[in-house]
């Protein structure tokens, strides 16, 4: 596991900032967006690790211990099945240029957790086949898993269908 | 493929009916598991693509385990997968046991292992009921249904709870086993190989059933892998890929087991790895009630388990030099658990359940992610169903085993 975070700390020196590894219960690498599809297409072709077993994003604002200045966290958890080699890998987002490349051509699974990403933080994929949201309502405004959106009960809206039926028939009767 | 919104859009100008014919099948539809609903885009009887909407029972499990302590993000969990609830306490607090740097028990470890694997049990029974009565068999539902009746009474008797267990609790278990629990438990293992092989005589060599499931949603294994197919839905397709033998956890280094595989990967194959696996966890319940003698009168909670209600800051003095007599203390506050991350996953009835928490420092969870495996398989359908008939939809759905309330969380 070593020699491999070594090899791809030296082959792709450009792409990845830090990997670490004290403290942690996996190797973290941490990239940035620039580059990324190459070092994911690279890990997945070569390296063997075939199996993406989860896509998330967080966001750090106000969090205490932060030690960057961008706002989310797009966190891949990598596994090669065949050669047993666990990574989590990390690309920071700012709030400002929110989106990052989608991995959806190589990887089937990050199609619907890329989907619930954008639902949940309002991050765009560059390259998904079909982003739209997955498990709020396709005209939910706003992304509820940010920090700055409250935990209150929504206020109950009028259903758009409901309200186009409901004039349609006002008119009907006005005339 | 694009929003379904254009339903009578005309595609090619011909003299014939050309249009594309579009069918809705639920939210309300008994075949569905649940709230799952269904856009097919259909040619004659053949479905041509599909398009799976969900969030019917979405409650913001992960945005309400933000606002709640660790303790209170487990009984939340309950309501993910309703079926093995236990298996989802498991996974939750061997994440917040390694952000909170615990060690459990041994004892606690074999009790986990024995009610996941009574869970395990109990949602095969459940899916093969329900699977065998979407594709017509009637009796096989009345004969899964009986036993996982007894195993839910011995689950009530272990905490109480019939379906929502609460069971696991971070740094061990809530109550330990009496003598009569795992007598009955001794009693079912004896008995529930015969009631296996009494499912297996119904539908095993079945015209119907072998008609209905052979060569239905082969998926090969790098294709299943691409997908993120986890549990008996890999393994059917030959992949051995199981987290309890990959990433052990709790008690299963200790007891030995197989992981059936598959050859083909379609439908068939996923029922009998079900089959193989209800035996394997016949007999992992066996050997660990044989260990726990081993173990007895040892605590079930570690000795640094956080409270049920944890304090949000925790307090401690330092002393100072006061400046006219001796000494005088101040309070300094510290965090109460360890900032930083963790992952962790089990292999719960359906496939992979995974865990991932990041800790501030104060008694909340600042972000819960949890990748549940009917999320994936449901993302799976299209992949899984272009080419089929909408009678075999039906199986599909019954063999990826999904649970709306796991998917949506």
């Amino acid at each position: 596991m070593e020699e491999l975070l070594q090899e791809l700390q030296e082959k792709f020196s450009t792409v990845i900032l830090t990997v670490e590894t004290a403290k942690k219960d996996l190797p973290t690498l941490i990239c940035k967006r620039e580059g990324f599809l190459e070092f994911i297409k690279y890990l997945k072709e070569e390296k063997g690790f075939d199996y993406l077993i989860d896509l998330c994003g967080v966001d750090y604002l106000n969090y205490k211990y932060k030690n960057f200045e961008e706002r989310f966290e797009v966190v891949y958890h990598l596994y090669s099945i065949p050669n047993k080699h666990f990574l989590r890998i990390k690309v920071r987002i700012s709030e400002s240029d929110c989106w990052q490349y989608s991995v959806t051509p190589l990887y089937k699974t990050a199609n619907w957790f890329e989907r619930e990403c954008y639902d949940m933080f309002g991050i765009r994929f560059k390259g998904h086949p079909d982003l739209r949201r997955v498990l709020m309502p396709p005209d939910w405004e706003g992304y509820p898993l940010r920090k700055d959106y409250p935990l209150f009960l929504e206020p109950e809206k009028d259903w758009e269908p409901y309200k186009e039926l409901v004039e349609k028939y006002q008119k009907e009767r006005g005339s | 493929m694009s929003p379904l919104i254009e339903v009578t859009k005309k595609d090619v100008v011909s003299e014939t009916w050309e249009e594309p014919f579009y069918l809705n099948m639920g939210p309300q539809h008994p075949s569905t598991h649940g709230v799952l609903r269904i856009v097919l885009h259909l040619e004659g009887e053949t479905i041509v693509d599909c398009d799976p909407i969900v969030g019917y029972l979405h409650r913001g499990v992960e945005k309400l385990g933000e606002n709640l302590n660790y303790n209170q993000a487990i009984i939340l969990s309950d309501r993910l997968d309703y079926i093995a609830s236990v298996a989802n306490n498991t996974a939750f607090a061997l994440a917040f046991e390694k952000i909170f740097n615990l060690k459990v028990p041994r004892r606690a470890q074999l009790l986990r292992t024995i009610v996941c694997e009574m869970a395990r049990i109990c949602n095969h029974l459940l899916w093969l009921a329900t699977h065998a009565l979407d594709i017509g068999a009637m009796t096989v539902f009345l004969y899964c249904f009986r036993d996982r009746e007894w195993l839910l009474n011995v689950f009530e008797k272990i905490c109480g709870a019939r379906l929502t267990h609460s069971y696991v609790r971070v740094g061990g278990v809530r109550l330990d086993f009496t003598s009569e629990i795992i007598d009955e438990l001794y009693k079912f293992t004896e008995e529930f190989p015969n009631r296996i092989l009494d499912y297996e005589t119904l539908i095993d060599v079945n015209r119907i059933w072998l008609k209905r499931t052979k060569g239905i949603a082969v998926v090969s294994a790098e294709e299943a892998i691409n997908l993120g197919l986890t549990g008996p839905c890999l393994r059917g397709s030959g992949v051995p890929y199981d987290v309890r033998k990959f990433r052990p956890y709790d008690a299963y280094e200790e007891v030995s087991f197989i992981v059936p595989t598959g050859k083909n990967g379609d439908t068939y194959d996923r029922y009998r790895v079900r089959m193989e696996e209800l035996r394997q966890a016949n007999s992992i319940i066996r050997q660990c009630l044989d260990k726990l003698p081993e173990t007895e009168g040892q605590p079930v909670v570690a000795d640094n388990a956080p409270d049920l209600l944890i304090p949000e800051k925790r307090k401690s003095a330092v002393a100072l030099p006061h400046p006219k007599k001796g000494y005088f203390f101040k309070a300094k506050e510290e965090d109460v658990v360890p900032p930083g991350e963790a992952f962790a996953s089990i292999e719960s009835p359906k496939g992979e359940l995974a865990v991932y928490v990041v800790s501030d420092g104060s008694n909340k969870p600042w972000r819960l992610r949890i990748r549940t495996p009917s999320f994936v398989h449901i993302s799976a359908i299209p992949d899984l169903t272009r080419g089929h008939l909408i009678a075999d939809l039906v199986a599909i759905i019954g063999t990826l085993d999904v649970v709306l309330g796991d998917s949506d969380r």
